[in-house]
Order: C-alpha cells, then structure tokens, then sequence
C-alpha cells in the first residue's frame, strides 16, 4: 500500500510538472493553431533563469518569480518575431519554431555553460512526512499543490470571466471572435505569453525535481508534453490535466514494475487514443 | 436618401479566385436592403468583405462616411456593424449566456433592455441558457446567433441566409423578429428565400458573378416576373 501511495505521489508530481507544459502548448495549439515546437526552450529558460537567481540569491520564490518573467518575455519576443510571420502555415510553424528550440537551447550552454547544473530543493521543501508506512516527499507535494493550484485558478479565469470567455470562443472560432469587435491578435499574444510563463515555471520547478538541469532537457520533456496535448484533446485545458496525470501515473508505475516499458508506455497510451478517439479524451467543439 | 453604408466597384478574391468583380450599393439608414441572387453570386463573400473577413482588393467600403475597407475585423465590428454569418458561429462549447456574454461589449443598464427585449422574443434561449450552444436545434441557434448580434448598440446587422434549413415554422419566427429588429435598426441582409426577402426587405440588389446587375424597390421587383426568373430562378 506504501508502495502505491508513493508511487502515485511520484506520478502526479511528474503529472502536473508535463502538465504546465502542456497547458500553454494546448491553449496556444487550440487558440492560435500553431505548433510551437519551441514551447521546450522556454521550459529550460525558466528553469536555468530561475536556478541561477536561486543559486546568488538562495530565494526560491525569487527565482519562481524571475523564471515566470522570463517566460513571459521569452513568450512577447517569440509570438512577435518567430510565430507572426508564420500564422497559418503549419510547415512553417515547425521547421521555424523547431530551429528557436535549437537556437534556445544553445543559448543556454554560451550563457551558464554546456554542463549539467546541479540543484536541490529549498530548505524548506527538503524532507519528508511519514503517513502511517507511506514516506511523502515535501518537494513533490509542493509541486502537486502548485500544478492543482494553478489549474484551479486558470480554469476559474477560462469558466467565469469574459476573458476567459473570449480565450475559449477563440479556440473555437477565431473569425467569430473578431466579428464581435475583439482584437483576436492581442488575445493570442496574451495567451502565449501565459503559456510561455507557465512552460519557465515547469522548467523552475522541475529543476529540484529531478536535481540536475542540462540544456537538453527541453526538447525531451516537451516531447511528453505535446503527448499530453494529443490525448487530451488539443486546444482543451481540462483535457491537458487528466492527460498529464495519467502519462505522469503510468510512467511512475511502469518504471517501478516495468522499467523497459516506462517511456513506452506513453506512446502506446498516444497510440490507443489516436486510434479510437483521434480528437483526444477531451474534445473542444466548435 | 441618407446612406450608412456604401460599395463602390469592389472587387475580391479568396486565394486565388477572383470572386467580386463590380459591387455597388447603398444601404439607406433604417431600412433592409437585400442581396438577391443565385448561390455561388458572391453574396456571402459580399458581407464577409464587409467585415473585414475577406481583403478588398479594389474599391471602396464605407461606413458612417469613412473608409473601412480592409480594417481589421475587430476594428470593423466596433464601428458599429453586428454580424450575423451563414453557419452562425455559435460557440458550441459555451452555453447559450456565455454566447451572449463573450458578445457584449458593456454590460450597462442600455445593454441590458436590449438583451431582455430580444430575449423576450426569443424565449427558447431564455429556457435554455444554460445548455451549450452546440446542443440546440438549428432554429435555436439561428436565434441565438441573431440575439448576438443584436446585443450590442449597432447602426448595422448583417445578416446572411438567417432562413437557410430551418423549418418553416422557424423561418416564420426569424422573420417576425427581423421585421420587429428592422424598427430598430438597419439591416443588410442576404436571403434565398424570396418569400421572406420580399416581406422583410424595402430594397434589394441583384448579384451575379460577382457584380451587382439590378437594384430597386421590394415592391417593382415582385412586378418583375422576367427579372426573378433571369437571376433568381423564381417563376
């Protein structure tokens, strides 16, 4: 019983971690329709702008703060300079955004260097409780409180303000929202400066997580994260939390059962969806 | 005859297809003026190029006086124009109030009259606020998208083919309220049905290929059996 509490806490953590990267990714997927295979630079921005200020400073909640604002930056410039002139044109979308990722991610290794960076929690996020037999990780309950935090909080903005309105009539229909006299334009960039910030704040949460960032590791975790947006159903923000725990569970469970099988396994969920629900588990109608 | 909106020699492609060639019309303040014509004449892309929605490659549009062609929809729409397109655009996943609240700009006490007057003639979206619009019936969206457009204090609905698939019951009801909206505002509207345009609207314009080839009162197009049957198919 020890075992499976432990390992779900593990999977949920790693679940809401892919989780607020893939919640930007589907609402600009949804939004915009634009594939931003550069959605992983911004997480190892984050993480590395947030780790470096936590190292001088040793304020996690600075370096919370400042991954966020380098999200939200990173976000302005990339939506101006590399999506705009690529709306609409999917092929363009991926090889231009897939060169950013590039470009970010060596950004990364001339400004803090090609090595791995160690980093541990805060002290006051280091430890563990003990619940009966089961041993919880203070770090990973941090992260599960943050992920369903946030979720609550953006799914409160998208259900009961107009502009959470706006942004999911948008997903819908674009044209329509225009036609209403809302300048659709801004609203995207808007958008995609949350979903950059929310991509910086993964990064920076994720750092202590695993105990060791590198500039690679955008690339991989965003390949989970548009996994998730697959199954969940792209363009939904509900879709993208129930996706991401359940890739964040399976995965937890599968390397401790079966390891061979642990990246697989997110696949093969991807491929059983694909295969009878293609729209993903989640569909936004328009 | 003062003139709200006015196209003169528009011309409009989507991709590559030249599809307005010559559009010239007026829409005189406070009345419905309809544009007739077979499918495919270049109606719809007529409203669309209106709102902004397809480029004006050449010629003018203008509204109140002032150019509009090729501003941003958004910029369009605030200008006074509500938009009411043939597919309706309902939202489906948000509910019938959500529809109408993504659509109202101000929620003041003048937005409020007129979202309980056209519910009142519209009862069903007052039954079914709650319900996604993706869930109602056909008419009920046509309703729906037509209490949208309303919402807001515009000079101008355009409405396109508000009759098309609904039963005929439901084409009775759009048309009444068309007819009771038309006391308080100007409406350019597209329709097939004849029957409706011609109890609805005070003036038409033809279009075929892309031009506009007639124009005049409802009431001498109706005399007019040789006009209806050359470009409406009406005998």
């Amino acid at each position: 019983m020890d075992l499976i509490a432990s390992l779900t806490v593990n999977g949920l953590a790693t679940g809401m971690l892919i989780f607020l990267l893939a919640a930007g990714l589907t609402l600009i997927f949804g939004l915009m329709s634009v594939l931003n295979f550069a959605h992983g630079g911004l997480f190892i921005w984050g993480a590395y702008a947030g780790v470096w200020i936590y190292y001088v400073t040793n304020s996690f909640l600075l370096a919370i703060i400042v991954a966020i604002v380098t999200g939200l930056v990173l976000g302005l410039i990339t939506e101006r300079l590399i999506i705009r002139p690529v709306y609409g044109n999917h092929i363009q979308q991926i090889l231009i955004t897939l060169g950013f990722m590039l470009v970010l991610q060596e950004l990364i290794k001339v400004a803090f260097g090609p090595d791995q960076k160690a980093v541990h929690p805060p002290a006051w996020l280091e430890g563990s409780f003990q619940m009966g037999d089961v041993i919880l990780i203070k770090y990973r309950l941090f992260i599960i409180a943050i992920g369903f935090l946030l979720f609550l909080t953006i799914y409160l903005i998208l259900k009961k303000t107009r502009i959470g309105l706006i942004v999911r009539a948008g997903v819908m229909d674009r044209e329509m929202v225009q036609t209403l006299g809302i300048n659709i334009r801004f609203v995207f960039m808007a958008v995609f400066m949350v979903g950059a910030a929310l991509a910086a704040l993964s990064g920076v949460l994720h750092a202590p997580y695993s105990g060791v960032i590198y500039a690679e590791m955008g690339l991989e975790f965003s390949i989970l994260a548009f996994i998730v947006v697959v199954i969940g159903g792209m363009g939904s923000f509900t879709g993208s939390l129930f996706a991401a725990i359940l890739v964040g569970l399976a995965q937890a469970f599968m390397a401790y059962y079966v390891p061979a099988l642990s990246l697989a396994v997110n696949m093969l969920i991807m491929t059983v969806v694909l295969i009878f629900r293609p729209q993903g588990l989640f569909k936004v109608k328009g | 005859m003062s003139s709200l909106l006015k196209l003169s020699q528009v011309e409009a492609y989507i991709q590559q297809f030249h599809i307005l060639h010559d559009i010239n019309f007026e829409v005189p303040k406070g009345e419905v003026t309809v544009l007739l014509g077979r499918n495919g004449a270049g109606k719809t892309t007529t409203l669309r190029t209106i709102m902004g929605l397809n480029p004006v490659s050449k010629g003018s549009v203008v509204f109140k006086n002032e150019d509009i062609s090729n501003l941003k929809p958004h910029l369009i729409a605030n200008k006074g124009i509500g938009y009411v397109p043939e597919d309706q655009g309902i939202f489906g996943d948000l509910t019938v109030g959500e529809n109408l609240r993504v659509a109202m700009k101000r929620e003041d006490q003048e937005t409020t009259e007129r979202l309980d007057w056209i519910l009142d003639l519209f009862p069903d979206l007052k039954k079914f606020w709650k319900k996604p619009g993706g869930q109602l019936s056909g008419g009920q969206k046509q309703m729906l998208a037509i209490a949208r457009a309303y919402v807001n204090e515009n000079d101008l609905l355009l409405i396109d083919e508000p009759s098309k698939g609904l039963a005929p019951i439901v084409v009775e009801k759009v048309m009444e309220t068309i007819l009771q909206m038309k006391e308080k505002t100007t409406i350019l509207l597209v329709e097939q049905n004849f029957l409706m345009a011609s109890k609805i609207g005070d003036r038409f314009y033809i279009i075929d290929d892309g031009q506009t080839v007639h124009n005049g009162l409802m009431g001498e197009l109706k005399q007019d059996k040789a006009l209806m049957k050359k470009y409406l198919g009406v005998s």
